[in-house]
């Protein structure tokens, strides 16, 4: 399956009661599959085109309000119209599940894919203090399997679930397994507005606090949340990393295309290991740290101009070299080139 | 005294509503958000749907209406009630849901959320509050602003040839298919607040029937804002905003 | 005859905004010279002219006022 419309068949598999959305490239497949699929009539779940990006994610606030499993989906200047409404969520405390199939920018950029969006999804993208934990899938099995997952960090946590894809797995074609469907959850939660009842008070959905005490008693108590998630959610893959040297780190489709460097690299001798962040936030510091005491030097890949790579940095904490390898603007990086960055940067430098 | 037997159960004939909570509402003295907040309350009261019912609050002087309905409520941000009702109406359809939004939320920052959720005919009742000033940020200039109305955006009076025209956005969204029941009311004056109260009610009893979305403005004060007393702020509205802003309905059902 | 009402007003909360006072068509209605304790002066009942018609609870933006009526007397 086509990874938008895999996508978008897991959501209503996952028991989604809502989808809101607005077309943009290159992720519109998802809401034309749900339109054309009417998951009205299999399980309830109900689609809506709205007028904007800001509309839609509004929409999503308002049923994620009510205890419902909602999902939106857009691409990069679409989902920088949602991140009012995504901090909003934040502040709310609200389950929701915002896909974002990157494409390359800034501005209108292109809609070839990229990886820019990491400081976005990663370090906030909203204001104020928030944290989205971030999915980052590199193939359309990972799209389908995590949009279950992140339904279920969604509701343990009560915070937005971010699954960062990329133009490459939204529109590529591979085997999947889809998931057996999933009842809808009809939970009355007693925090979402599903009417008041007799003699309990009111729920009230809100980010507000006009005292700064209280205020940053919410603070605290997201802090509190976040480290929970650094503590409990951090997902990561490794390979070869035994008898490695050099250590690569890529996320999403772009470790692919580095675990083929990785292999031809190898094949030349040279022991590199590939670790592969499967959550961007929380991240994986401690292993990367724990790679890094046995590597030699690390290269970070991605298609950007460096953003995971200070995150590499920090995990890092100067115990080896670390180096930076991307391509951009809708350029994806071949594996000789990435293996060439290696030997030039890494392992010659 | 006589008439202080009177004061008994068996001869009560208005009380506060139970769907109002007895929080002390923070709006000035004689706004008229209070009465339109009690009014709206009164209605759901009256049609016992206090448990079916989900508010929207907007950004604004009435941030936090809920506060003071004693009803399940969202709270949106600045002029996205619509789509949160949206949102909301969209998983609960049985629900009772509205938005209660002032000129600047519904008809400035949020005017493609009112226009959209009325063309797509939600179906919710849409409280519109239009006293022509932002009065939660201290009296700026509103989409609604009368020609020559000073504000602290437009000290020497609104000049339309710089700053545009007042929106009459319900007149705008009575055009639209969608909408089903649009009519502008105030609730200054006895006789004005039980039709505008009539209005809420039907609005509210309209969501039944799924016909569309019903819209329902109330010209008011801003005392403080217009830097006036309440009684020369309601005397200043019949003369200057109800000429702009004429009350009445402005679309009802065909079969009404 | 218009029957006879009453009206208690919680002048704890109300802010003295007068706007019961032009709604009373009966000037039943004043503000108190002396101030409550958020330093407002408070509507007050200044005559037995009440007729229980309502018009100043519905009006009022604070929800003050509680109002009375006698039961209209029934013919035998």
């Amino acid at each position: 399956m086509k990874g938008n419309e895999a996508l978008a068949e897991a959501a209503i598999r996952a028991g989604a009661d809502a989808y809101f959305g607005y077309p943009i490239t290159p992720q519109s497949e998802v809401i034309e599959y749900l339109m054309r699929e009417n998951p009205a009539d299999r399980t309830g779940m109900q689609v809506l085109q709205a007028e904007s990006e800001v509309a839609a994610i509004n929409m999503v606030y308002g049923a994620a309000g009510c205890g419902k499993r909602v999902i939106t989906s857009s691409s990069s200047p679409g989902i920088s119209l949602k991140m009012e409404g995504i901090s909003y969520i934040a502040g709310a405390e609200l389950p929701c599940v915002v896909v974002n199939v990157v494409r390359a920018g800034p501005g209108l950029g292109t809609i070839q894919p990229s990886q820019s969006d990491y400081f976005q999804a990663v370090k906030g993208g909203g204001h104020g203090d928030y944290k989205l934990i971030v999915l980052a899938p590199a193939t359309v099995q990972e799209s389908v399997d995590y949009v279950k997952l992140a339904f279920e960090l969604a509701f343990k946590y009560r915070n937005p679930v971010m699954i960062l894809s990329d133009g490459i797995i939204g529109q590529m074609m591979e085997k999947v397994e889809l998931f057996e469907q999933m009842p809808r959850d009809t939970t009355e939660y007693e925090w979402a507005t599903v009417g008041k009842k007799p003699g309990k008070p009111s729920a009230i959905v809100t980010s507000l606090q006009l005292q700064s005490e209280e205020q940053e008693k919410v603070n605290l108590r997201l802090q509190a949340k976040y480290r929970e998630m650094e503590k409990n959610e951090v997902l990561f893959e490794t390979h070869q990393c035994d008898d490695a040297e050099y250590l690569f780190v890529a996320f999403g489709s772009c470790a692919r295309i580095t675990r083929k460097a990785m292999e031809m690299a190898r094949e030349k001798g040279i022991k590199v290991g590939l670790i592969r962040p499967q959550t961007l936030y929380p991240f994986p510091y401690d292993e990367i740290s724990r790679l890094a005491s046995q590597m030699k030097g690390v290269l970070t890949v991605e298609m950007n101009a460096g953003q995971m790579v200070e995150d590499v940095r920090l995990a890092v904490n100067g115990k080896t070299p670390v180096k930076f390898y991307g391509r951009f603007g809708g350029m994806i990086p071949s594996p000789e080139e990435i293996l060439e960055a290696l030997e030039q940067k890494i392992v010659g430098g | 005294m006589a008439e202080n037997n009177l004061v008994h159960p068996d001869n009560l004939v208005y009380e506060k509503t139970s769907v109002m909570t007895d929080r002390v509402l923070h709006y000035c003295p004689g706004c008229g958000h209070g009465t339109a907040h009690r009014l709206l309350a009164e209605v759901i009261d009256e049609l016992g749907i206090q448990g079916e019912t989900i508010g929207v609050a907007p950004v604004g002087c009435s941030v936090l209406a809920y506060y003071y309905f004693d009803v399940d409520m969202q709270e949106a941000a600045h002029g996205r009630a619509p789509a949160v009702a949206t949102g909301i109406k969209r998983v609960f359809p049985e629900k009772f849901v509205f938005t209660y939004q002032g000129d600047g939320d519904l008809a400035a920052i949020g005017t493609a959320e009112t226009i959209h959720a009325c063309n797509r005919g939600e179906n919710i009742l849409v409280v519109f509050i239009n006293n022509g000033i932002y009065g939660m940020t201290g009296g700026q200039m509103a989409p609604t602003t009368l020609p020559g109305m000073k504000s602290s955006t437009s000290p020497r009076g609104r000049d339309v040839a710089t700053m545009g025209n007042p929106l009459k956005i319900t007149e705008l969204v009575a055009e639209l298919p969608g909408t089903y029941f649009v009519t502008r009311q105030s609730v200054h004056a006895p006789a004005n607040a039980r039709k505008a109260k009539r209005a809420l009610k039907k609005a509210m009893e309209y969501q039944k029937l799924n016909k569309g979305t019903c819209f329902v403005e109330i010209v008011s004060n801003c005392p403080s804002g217009w830097k006036m007393t309440p009684a020369q702020s309601n005397k200043w509205m019949e003369e200057n905003m109800f000429p702009y802003y004429p009350l009445g309905d402005i679309k009802v059902p065909e079969n009404q | 005859m218009a029957r006879k009402g009453d009206v208690v007003i919680n002048i704890e909360r109300c802010k003295g905004c007068e706007v019961c006072l032009t709604a009373c068509p009966h000037e039943v209605l004043a503000l108190s010279n002396e101030v409550n304790s958020k330093g407002y002066h408070y509507a007050m009942k200044v005559n037995s002219a009440c007729t229980g018609c309502a018009n100043c609870a519905i009006v009022c933006p604070d929800a003050v006022i509680t109002v009375y009526r006698e039961k209209a007397v029934k013919k035998a």
